[in-house]
């Protein structure tokens, strides 16, 4: 292996991103402003009903309307589809049931968009309204028609690592909760747009604003009976994304089937009401927590249950499900480990992934439940942690293999920055400070569907003067993965930024990447890049080194120019030695694929959870109460995060501060909550999110672990760092004012509730009875053998 | 019943027959093509439609373009001369005071009258002055950075010299 130049010129450097000058100027095409000569518009009927049978759906009013193009129902598009292979329980438009309100059921092209909405007007539908399910404990009950098959139960899990009872049995102290965590959506500031086109061949283009626009081209050629070569899909700049845009919506595969049957361009544009019921935010889940500890405060066993609220489709949620599990014992050297978890069809828009996908709700129920042991042992809630941190290069109970872990040095940052140990017992009346920690992955280790090829691929292609064409299937959605590809072509090859022209999400021209989601681009895309960098270097030094006379191992790649690393004057332009490889073989191409190690346990269901790597935060939160109202502010926030090393540390900065961001909107005010079946909050007049007043001071430490899979040792940076926030608020609230608000979103109601109650809590006093499948007794790791 | 409107935009006049039912906004983006003024709400609270009418910001959303018949607008893409960017957009992109970029253009747009106002707000002020432009990227600091750092007249500069040419060449 060669050795890369001895200083790194462009990682690590915070430079300013390429797509920022036509964001700033106005100059950033976004899905919906595109306009394509001859172009119509198309809307969705939704449903209105929560759930209900469609008895009769009548467009013959609307096909006749002037103006009206073309009127679809779910006949025109009867194949099933859904993200996940073994969940294709979607149709682009409902065809017999309606599954919540919002649910689409008939289409509409025509010449305006008022048009088009008046004929959604003139669709009349006939409906038999049903029973719906709008909780938790309902979908238990079972009364009514199921809202798929024969039960309301979409996935159940249920699995031991060792004999968790005996375990708990043996323990010193043992304790258990029950927290709940409401529901809560994406809201980009982007409304999902897609615009859909059919050349004179035939051949469909979709422009769509998609985190995943290779899962969209799968499930048009699907959905449309099309091969996929027939059909282009293209991702559009996402206005944000969090998540909530990485799944296939109906308006991606209506707009393609109005284009080819009206045979003109359609653009679909949801109003902010539709992107809150095509959702795939974050489940609603009722949690139970048990654990065992030794005196000492080391961990002997932990149980976990997950009830999860899934909506009216599958969607991610078998995945979700899963994750609620997964990352338990990466914080936690956990040594015996139960974790069953069930997830529900309810008649709510389908949930799915939202920064930290799954894990969120338990780590609230994991760092609040480790707060108030910690109180019962006695131990510093700090010192609690610092005695149960797992190693590094070690696995899990549950068989994640972990490589670096900078958790210890997260923890001494915003510990000593915040000035916990010392302040935390003198806080003034109404202020409290609170402690929590958190893991994610850099990427999921499998991809969605089976499959043995690379998750990520990239091709250079070099020209004479020196400028290198990068062409990848990933997607910038804000979080600068175009910066971040660049930066690292650029330093393996020793050139500019600017010499980096990139072209990205474009099944026609750019290679596979999964999607922006998961927090796999920076490391799976990153290593494609570099794998695919040092490709052509190597064939650039192998003909500079025969036209220099020399070795090719004693050439770096540096400032445009590739020289002998000890006599930097011996050498030539970049642009030259392309010109010398081009002469010689023809075009300088390179290519570079990533697929992650193969990582999974030797148990069903060992999919979801391994990474190649995990990132690691830690947060001090502090809060300001005010006892007559309830109201909670957050005047300051420490947050450190183990990023492995940052390509860009201001883009890091920019993840940490928005991951912190988001978390606090979700912990203090957001929710997607129903009553009688209709989202209470379906505008941004009433879901209410943090503001510029609202945001706290943010003291934010970077940790660099330098991770052996990483590129350039860097890991994630878009999710980890929301997750430590939410239940450090909780502790913070219970610091201020002895009060625990076991139930996220944390809103003033609920402090003055629990102030006012002798058991000075709020949150579920347990979980629901249901009958979880047999366990099934999984191997344990031989490190965790004899534990 | 169209109904006849004729506005200035960034300078070039723009006239049209439009129903009384279009809304600033729709004009600006549809018929005068400028879609660097976004539409990310449809109930008035994100700005991502903030645009300049006879000198003051306005969500462009809350009024009809009829209303706008006569006036001067300026939009997000009337704000830098030639190549050379408005110091407030230099002051975002030198800050990183924007991800998706989908919220910027009304930031700016609401920043810059804001400052008109105030030239030398305080953080409070310049988050007060913020508060109707929601963005859910960035948690809103860079933001107040960039806009501080503008009034105080001196950006941090990380650019290199391969940068500030590339800035001329996209």
């Amino acid at each position: 292996m060669r050795q890369p130049a001895d200083e790194l010129s462009i990682v690590g450097k915070s430079l300013i991103k390429p797509d920022a000058f036509s964001k700033v100027s106005g100059q950033t095409k976004f899905a919906d402003d595109l306009a394509l000569p001859r172009m119509i518009y198309g809307r969705i009927l939704r449903s209105p009903h929560p759930h209900a049978r469609i008895l009769r759906v009548d467009t013959s009013r609307a096909r006749a309307h002037p103006g009206v193009l073309a009127v679809l129902t779910g006949d025109d598009l009867p194949i099933k589809f859904g993200i996940l292979p073994v969940s294709q329980d979607e149709e682009a438009l409902a065809k017999e049931k309606v599954r919540y309100v919002g649910d689409p059921i008939a289409a509409v092209a025509a010449t305006d968009e008022w048009i088009a909405d008046e004929a959604l007007d003139l669709i009349d539908v006939q409906f038999q309204e049903l029973p719906p399910v709008m909780s938790i404990e309902q979908a238990i009950a079972g009364a009514g028609e199921p809202i798929h098959g024969t039960s309301n139960v979409h996935k159940t899990v249920a699995l031991e690592f060792g004999d968790t009872d005996e375990a708990l049995r043996a323990a010193a102290h043992v304790r258990e909760d029950a927290v709940f965590f409401e529901g809560s959506t994406h809201l980009p500031m982007e409304q999902h747009a897609a615009v859909a086109q059919v050349a004179a061949d035939g051949k469909l283009t979709l422009w769509t604003s998609s985190q995943t626009p290779h899962y969209v081209h799968r499930a048009l050629g699907k959905v449309l009976e099309m091969p996929m070569s027939r059909i282009r899909v293209i991702a559009t700049p996402n206005g944000g994304g969090f998540g909530g845009k990485s799944d296939i919506f109906a308006h991606e595969l209506v707009a393609a089937k109005l284009a080819l049957v009206t045979g003109r361009p359609v653009k679909i544009t949801l109003t902010r009401e539709e992107v809150f019921y095509a959702h795939r935010g974050r489940h609603p889940v009722l949690m139970k927590v048990k654990t065992g500890f030794r005196k000492d405060g080391r961990i002997t066993a932990m149980q976990f249950q997950s009830f999860l609220d899934g909506g009216g489709y599958g969607s991610y949620g078998v995945a979700s499900t899963y994750y609620t599990g997964a990352l338990q014992a990466t914080t936690y050297a956990i040594p015996r480990y139960r974790f069953e978890a069930v997830r529900f069809f309810t008649n709510k828009p389908p949930c799915g992934p939202k920064r930290g996908h799954g894990t969120p709700q338990p780590r609230f129920a994991l760092e609040t439940h480790l707060d108030k042991v910690a109180e019962e042992l006695g131990i510093d809630p700090v010192e609690l942690r610092r005695r149960n941190l797992p190693k590094p290069d070690s696995r899990t109970v549950n068989w994640l293999r972990i490589t670096s872990i900078g958790l210890e040095e997260c923890i001494n940052k915003v510990v000593e920055g915040s000035g916990f140990l010392k302040r935390r017992t003198s806080m003034p009346a109404g202020r409290g400070l609170g402690f929590a920690v958190s893991c994610y992955l850099s990427g999921a280790g499998t991809a969605i569907y089976w499959n043995e090829m690379p998750h990520s691929e990239v091709q250079l292609k070099l020209d004479r003067n020196g400028g290198v064409s990068l062409l990848c299937g990933a997607i910038d959605i804000g979080q600068g993965s175009d910066h971040i590809l660049a930066a690292i072509v650029a330093e393996v090859l020793g050139v500019s930024l600017e010499d980096i022209q990139l072209t990205t999400a474009d099944t026609d021209l750019t290679p596979i990447d999964l999607g922006s989601y998961s927090s796999r681009v920076t490391f799976m895309a990153g290593n494609a890049a570099k794998a695919a960098a040092e490709k052509v270097r190597d064939r650039l030094f192998e003909v500079a080194a025969k036209a220099l006379q020399c070795d090719p191992d004693e050439l770096i790649a540096r400032d445009h120019r590739v020289v002998r690393r000890n006599r930097p004057a011996d050498g030539m332009d970049f642009a030259q030695a392309v010109q010398l490889a081009e002469a010689q073989d023809g075009l300088v191409t390179g290519t570079g694929s990533y697929t992650p190690p193969k990582l999974a346990g030797p148990y069903k269901g060992s999919g979801v959870g391994p990474s190649p790597a995990y990132s690691y935060s830690a947060a001090v939160v502090e809060v300001d109460c005010d006892s007559r109202t309830g109201e909670v502010r957050v005047p300051e926030v420490w947050i450190a995060h183990d990023i492995g090393r940052a390509i860009n540390p201001m883009l890091v900065i920019g993840q940490v501060e928005g991951s912190v961001y988001m978390a606090l909107g979700e912990a203090l005010m957001e929710e997607q909550s129903f009553r009688l079946g209709l989202h209470k909050f379906p505008s941004l007049l009433e879901y209410k999110s943090p503001t510029a007043l609202e945001t706290p001071i943010m003291h934010t430490y970077l940790v660099e672990t330098i991770d052996r899979e990483g590129p350039f040792g860097a890991k994630e940076a878009g999710q980890g760092p929301l997750l430590p926030v939410i239940p450090a608020v909780a502790n913070a609230i219970y610091n201020a004012l002895g009060v625990r608000i076991d139930e996220v979103p944390i809103t003033p109601d609920k402090v003055l509730k629990a102030m006012n109650d002798r058991s000075k809590r709020v949150g579920p006093k347990s979980v629901p009875a249901f009958d979880f499948p047999p366990l099934i007794n999984a191997d344990v790791p031989d490190e965790w053998k004899g534990k | 019943m169209r109904r006849r409107v004729a506005v200035t935009i960034n300078g070039a006049k723009h006239e049209h027959e439009v129903e009384p039912r279009l809304l600033l906004v729709q004009y600006i983006r549809e018929l005068a093509g400028l879609t660097g003024t976004h539409v990310g709400c449809d109930t008035s609270n994100c700005g991502a439609c903030t645009v300049e009418v006879d000198g003051h910001s306005v969500k462009s959303c809350t009024i009809f373009a009829v209303q706008a018949d006569g006036a001067e607008i300026t939009t997000i893409e009337g704000l830098a001369k030639g190549s050379t960017l408005h110091p407030l957009q230099q002051a975002f992109w030198d800050e990183h005071g924007l991800q998706c970029g989908f919220c910027t253009p009304g930031m700016i747009m609401a920043a810059k009258q804001l400052l008109e106002r105030n030239p030398n707000p305080t953080e409070r002020e310049i988050r007060v002055g913020l508060e109707g432009n929601l963005c859910r990227c960035t948690g809103y600091h860079n933001i107040v950075k960039a806009i501080r750092c503008r009034t105080q007249g001196a950006g941090r500069r990380f650019l290199t010299e391969g940068e500030v040419r590339w800035r001329f060449h996209n």
